[in-house]
């Protein structure tokens, strides 16, 4: 409490016309240290993988984007954690899309997703499915166990949907882990991917910066800072 | 209450705007009630009495606000004119008697988180016009407790050796040699404005130090900054109509006010009359400069200096510009504006972390808001930025550390209020 | 049971571009006016705190404050004689929750129609005879002409405070600005934004062709600004974090920058938040509505009276709240009768994608708005006698963003990953750049907005369900605009070109536009209108309903200058009729 006049504030006003309604009215609402950050992940092991299945995905997005000599791939850059922490959050459930059914299972191209996997269950059933078919095909030879080649030529074949999978559409999960490795490889380092920028610096993406009026006065010239993200970049110093 | 009351007080609200604000020399107070009262309703309003005592969600002048002093918290009383919690058995001497010498009616002290070493400059004819004026609220039942300090600060009776040796009581007395203006400004910020009881250093005791008068303070964990017509850290780049702006909207070109100062434009200098402001101005200008010097910049190649760099760029600079020139009537200027570069750098510190958000008046609404980003940065972050925004573009003012840093964040996150 | 509230003059359903404007203007008269909006209250420094804002997996991926579709989704087919399914993700658009509604993730692009679009099908029938309108059409004039909303597109744009540059004045084409566009009064309140080096290829590129370029009309500010209201507005940083963002440092046109906090501060205004509207309520006879009846966020019913019923909820929602509030008769294709849902329409977007030998495009300085135009090809700007087909686009090369998740572009043929494909994303990134058409749509028996039969929403009532497709005419127009792309791409020195048709069914899938327009449209004949040429409803004379639903069909530009110009003009409308409530033109 303070000795200002705190008249003015109507945040939260629980009044007659309805206990469930925020209403403003007057001023403005603000409250001091009012924001909404993320919780940043901190990379220590896995919340929804087991280890096993963490390393295929580790095996898998390596061979989307693989480390050479243009720097980090997505293992390296942290894909599996960020994949691993999206799936425990909402995005992970579905959570904010419409999942009422019935559920078609003759859906038109045109009318997009359908399906009443969630990513959760994706993951969990079609990396069992992959384990399933690869140890059937490559003569007890888990993913992770295949060479590179193989890896590539199996992974092609799931996006090309020429893979017949157990009980589960290897399209899907190819499009899952496709999916979550470019987001995750160039999403803020805050979500536990792209790990020192490094999908940021493939392409020469500067990041969470917020004013450009240099570079709109100066065309066509290459841009000099390094990338920045939201929880800053090593000029900041230490946290 | 009855709603011909009420709608009495509403007309009141067309006439303050109108009226003067002092009875300037020789006025005796109009016998017509209704000019009275209205008088000491704009009066009330430059003396900002509604700000202390009015709770959270509480109804105006009905008291029960907490003050938090070094000393412990005081609640407001209730001023409304209720006879059982409130002030409706005062007499006009008894309220003369409470502002003037700083006691209630039988003798006991008030404590001088009550201001009255300042409104005991206020003229009996204009307490007694606010008097009538508080006479006319409803009255509210709204019962405050007095005894909240702990001990030995509850013994009311120590006031008296405060008051020997920190108050000295006395209506304002006009200085001939100054001009009119010059003298209604005095009045003004001297009395019912007691702008210096936030401006100016405390001593040990609570009381302001005389000799820093207006030289600036931290009060609340903010930087009232210092406001005597020095150039370094004072109003000395500010011309009158700068400082009448400020008070009437909450803003020159360069400048926004948050914090505390907000809340008093919002409530009592945006409605004080325009020839009023410009008197406060006048008095503000000429009254003299006193202030620290400045030490010697930051050099760009200090450690801090660079870390501030690379945050400043990478995030304040979207709003405030490459150069701290800020954009005009949204945000602030950071070159060369003397509240970045008080000796305090408790306000800078603390909107980081917290947050802030800018005056708002009718003629300027937007009130833009600093955003809180106390969750981004570190105190040593906190600490760099600051310094790096104290020391560049011709600023120059003592670096922050991050244990500064550090104690306030701990005292302003959390904090309900701004 | 609902509980029944104290009456209020007015009751605005959502508190987005319409419903801000709307109760601004009402309560500073006075008149009691109450907002509800279902989403959250937003506001700059809190919301889009420019510590958490620049996140493009937050806002341009996972959709943060975007409407949730778990909330409200809406079904969707091709053609009548499919099934509608749910759209359980958004792709194709995008729609807005909460206070600022659309206008807080909107691109800024802010655009005039063109004179003869308000009267296309008489001007279209009058200088190519009927054969030229398609098959199954519902093509309307509007009971509007551009000169009627001229001064309400001027009262918008100083509103707004949009960056552009005037082509003509009062009858006076203006160099730097489009010729072609219909006279306006008075210049733009601010300049237009800077352009990139891109813009500089296609303006060189365009004007070589004897095309006539000129800077895109922008919500994004060039210049600090304030506002007939008071509000002020800081200058556009080129940020890239534009569209599905809120802007942290107050440079987008919004009704948080640009009315909140002028309306917030009128004494007789209120706006209730996380409150969603179910229904309109009407008179025993139907013909007046009563009020609204709304859920809280704690599940509670409520029902506010009200003399005066504005329905702000966005186009889509609009329709769907009119369908469920039994307000005019919904419209069937099958008889070609009834009038809620019928003249849907949408946008064409087509292209070429031009490869650069060398260049720094840094596609990241961008705004939402940012971008280079030419409106030849627009409305009846060309002759479209040679080549079939009604309707026009505006061709544009723009940067809104660089963000990397959605745009990490390669040539057609490149694999989509690998080594190889890490290679061309890093060589594209900086040397690629799109000159893209966004073209009309007209209405269509067939294309349409009903309620679904199957799926519901979590209070239980029907889902809307859209029947749509681009139809013969849409696809014919927007490909020989992709011709007309390419062939400025070329111009513009590419090394190579990539040329995007308009392929396929209309999916839900990518994204599009969310220029959903039509289903309550204004019109001249109550039997094919849902709304009077004052957006007043036929059928319940205290109900307006604002936004692109009153669209008969949509024009070659993106919708909301439009739509902030008849909220303007219907705001007269509403003032003559609250002093003698009466339907406005007589059926």
């Amino acid at each position: 409490m303070t000795r200002r006049s705190l008249l003015a504030s109507a945040a939260l006003l629980f009044t007659a016309t309805g206990a469930g309604a925020r209403v403003v009215t007057k001023v403005l609402p603000w409250r001091p240290n009012e924001a909404y950050p993320v919780t940043p992940v901190a990379p220590d092991g896995y919340l929804f993988f087991t280890a096993q299945e963490a390393a295929v995905v580790d095996a898998f997005v390596e061979r989307l984007i693989p480390t050479d000599d243009l720097g980090a791939g997505a293992k390296d850059a942290g894909v599996t954690t960020f994949i691993d922490r999206q799936l425990t959050g909402p995005y992970g459930g579905h959570d904010w899309l419409y999942m009422q059914g019935p559920f078609s299972s003759t859906p038109l191209p045109s009318q997009g997703l359908q399906s009443p996997l969630t990513p959760r269950q994706q993951y969990r059933q079609g990396l069992a499915a992959l384990e399933a078919y690869c140890t059937k095909t490559f003569a007890g030879r888990g993913f992770v166990q295949l060479n590179a080649e193989e890896q590539d030529k199996l992974i092609a074949g799931m996006e090309k949907g020429e893979v017949k999978f157990e009980g589960f559409s290897s399209t899907m999960l190819f499009n899952a882990v496709y999916g979550n490795t470019m987001e995750g490889y160039f999403a803020d380092p805050i979500y536990g991917g792209n790990r020192d920028m490094v999908g940021w610096k493939l392409v020469g993406f500067p990041g969470a910066r917020y004013d450009y009026r240099d570079v709109m006065e100066k065309p066509n010239q290459a841009y000099a800072l390094p990338p920045v993200g939201m929880q800053g970049r090593p000029a900041w110093g230490e946290r | 209450m009855t709603s011909a009351r009420s709608r009495w007080i509403a007309r009141l609200s067309y006439a303050v705007g109108l009226l003067p604000l002092i009875a300037a020399g020789g006025a005796v107070a109009d016998s017509d009630n209704y000019v009275e009262v209205s008088r000491g309703k704009a009066l009330a309003t430059a003396g900002d009495c509604v700000a202390c005592h009015t709770a959270k969600g509480g109804a105006p002048f009905a008291g029960g606000l907490a003050l938090q002093t070094p000393f412990g918290a005081i609640m407001t009383p209730n001023i409304t004119p209720d006879n059982a919690t409130g002030i409706g058995s005062w007499s006009a001497d008894d309220f003369a008697h409470a502002m003037h010498d700083g006691r209630r009616p039988g003798g006991t002290y008030l404590y001088p988180a009550f201001p009255y070493p300042y409104y005991t400059k206020v003229t009996r004819t204009d307490i007694d016009a606010i008097y009538t004026y508080l006479r006319s609220l409803d009255p509210v039942s709204n019962s405050v407790s007095r005894n909240t300090l702990p001990f030995p600060f509850n013994i009311r009776l120590s006031m008296s050796g405060w008051n020997t040796l920190f108050f000295t009581p006395g209506t304002f007395a006009p200085d001939p040699k100054r001009s009119a203006e010059f003298n209604r400004g005095a009045y003004l910020i001297e009395g019912l404005g007691h702008c210096g009881a936030c401006h100016t250093p405390f001593n040990a005791f609570g009381a302001n130090k005389a000799d820093r008068y207006l030289q600036g303070n931290q009060i609340d964990s903010w930087t009232a900054p210092n406001i005597t017509n020095d150039m370094q850290s004072g109003l000395g780049k500010w011309s009158v109509d700068d400082v009448v702006a400020y008070l009437k909207t909450g803003q020159t070109g360069t400048t926004l006010a948050s914090g505390p100062m907000k809340d008093v434009i919002e409530n009592s200098t945006s409605k004080i009359p325009d020839a009023d402001l410009k008197a406060i101005a006048v008095y503000l200008k000429e009254r003299g400069a006193a202030g620290s010097s400045p030490p010697a910049p930051l050099p760009a190649s200090d450690h801090q200096m660079q870390v501030g760099e690379a945050i400043f760029v990478d995030t304040c600079s979207a709003c405030h510009t490459r150069t701290g020139a800020g954009i005009e009537h949204i945000f602030p200027k950071l070159a060369a504006n003397v509240i970045a570069t008080q000796d305090d750098p408790a306000s800078l510190i603390r909107i980081i972390i917290a947050g802030g958000r800018a005056a708002a008046t009718d003629a300027r609404p937007t009130s833009p808001a600093m955003p809180s980003l106390g969750y981004r940065l570190s105190d040593d972050q906190v600490a760099a930025v600051v310094t790096y925004v104290r020391n560049s573009w011709g600023n120059a003012a003592s670096p922050v550390s991050a244990d500064t840093v550090k104690a306030l964040r701990a005292r302003v996150t959390g904090a309900a209020g701004d | 049971m609902a509980r029944r509230l104290p009456r209020k003059d007015v009751v605005i359903v959502g508190l987005g571009w319409t419903g801000s404007i709307l109760a601004y203007e009402l309560s500073r008269t006075g008149l009691e006016v109450v907002a509800i909006e279902r989403g959250p209250w937003r506001d700059t420094a809190t919301d889009f705190n420019i510590g958490t804002a620049p996140d493009e997996l937050r806002y341009a991926v996972r959709h943060d404050v975007f409407l949730r579709p778990r909330q409200e989704t809406l079904t969707m087919r091709n053609s009548p004689s499919q099934t509608a399914l749910p759209i359980r993700k958004w792709g194709s658009f995008l729609p807005g929750n909460g206070v600022g509604g659309a206008g807080v993730h909107w691109n800024g692009q802010t655009w005039r129609f063109l004179p003869d679009d308000f009267r296309i099908r008489s001007h279209m029938i009058q200088r190519y005879g009927g054969g030229i309108l398609p098959e199954g059409n519902f093509i309307q004039d509007w009971p509007v002409s551009y000169d009627e909303l001229e001064p309400y597109y001027d009262k918008f744009e100083y509103v707004a405070g949009i960056s552009g540059k005037a082509g003509n004045i009062k009858g006076q084409i203006q160099a730097g600005g489009n010729p072609f566009e219909g006279a306006r009064s008075r210049e733009y309140p601010t300049p237009p934004i800077k352009q990139g080096y891109s813009q500089e290829l296609f303006t060189k590129a365009a004007t070589n062709m004897g095309l006539h370029p000129f800077p895109r009309p922008s919500g994004t500010l060039s210049v600090a600004y304030t506002n007939p209201y008071g509000c002020t507005m800081a200058p556009c940083t080129y940020c890239g974090f534009c569209e599905r963002f809120g802007c942290a440092n107050y440079s987008k046109s919004s009704p948080q920058t640009c009315v909140l906090p002028a309306l917030v501060r009128e004494p007789t205004f209120e706006a209730r938040t996380e409150c969603e509207v179910t229904k309109v309520n009407l008179s025993a006879d139907g013909k007046m509505a009563t009020g609204v009846t709304y859920v809280d966020a704690s599940g509670e019913e409520w029902e506010q009276p009200a003399d005066l019923v504005l329905v702000c909820a966005y186009s889509l929602f609009n329709v769907r709240l009119l369908l469920l509030s039994g307000i005019g008769k919904p419209y069937d294709p099958a008889s070609g009768e009834g009038t809620v849902g019928r003249n849907y329409a949408y946008q064409t977007g087509t292209g070429s994608t031009a490869f650069f030998e060398d260049a720094k495009f840094n596609p990241f300085a961008a705004t939402g708005s940012l971008g280079m135009v030419i409106d030849d090809y627009n409305g009846d700007n060309f002759d479209h006698g040679p080549h079939g087909f009604v309707g026009g686009a505006y061709i544009n090369n723009a940067y809104t963003n660089g963000r990397p998740i959605l745009y990490h572009p390669t040539p057609r043929g490149t694999p989509n990953w690998g080594s190889t494909w890490k290679k061309a994303v890093r060589e594209t990134y900086q040397r690629i750049t799109n000159i893209g058409a966004q073209g009309s749509v007209m209405s269509y028996r067939n294309n349409y907005l009903d309620l679904d039969p199957t799926y519901k929403d979590p209070l239980g009532r029907p889902l809307m369900r859209m029947t749509f497709d681009y139809q013969d005419n849409e696809r014919k127009m927007a490909n020989w605009m992709a011709d007309r792309c390419d062939e400025i791409a070329k111009a513009m020195g590419a090394k190579t070109t990539q040329v995007n048709r308009l392929v396929g069914p209309w999916s839900v899938v990518p994204y599009q536009t969310t220029h959903n327009t039509g289903g309550a449209i204004m019109g001249s004949d109550p039997k094919t209108s849902a709304l009077n040429r004052y957006l007043q409803s036929w059928d319940v004379s205290n109900v307006f309903v604002m936004g692109a639903s009153a669209f008969p069909q949509n024009a070659g530009y993106n919708p909301t200058g439009t739509v902030g110009a008849l909220t303007y003009w219907g705001l007269d409308a509403i003032f003559k009729y609250l002093k003698s409530p009466a339907p406005l033109v007589q059926r």
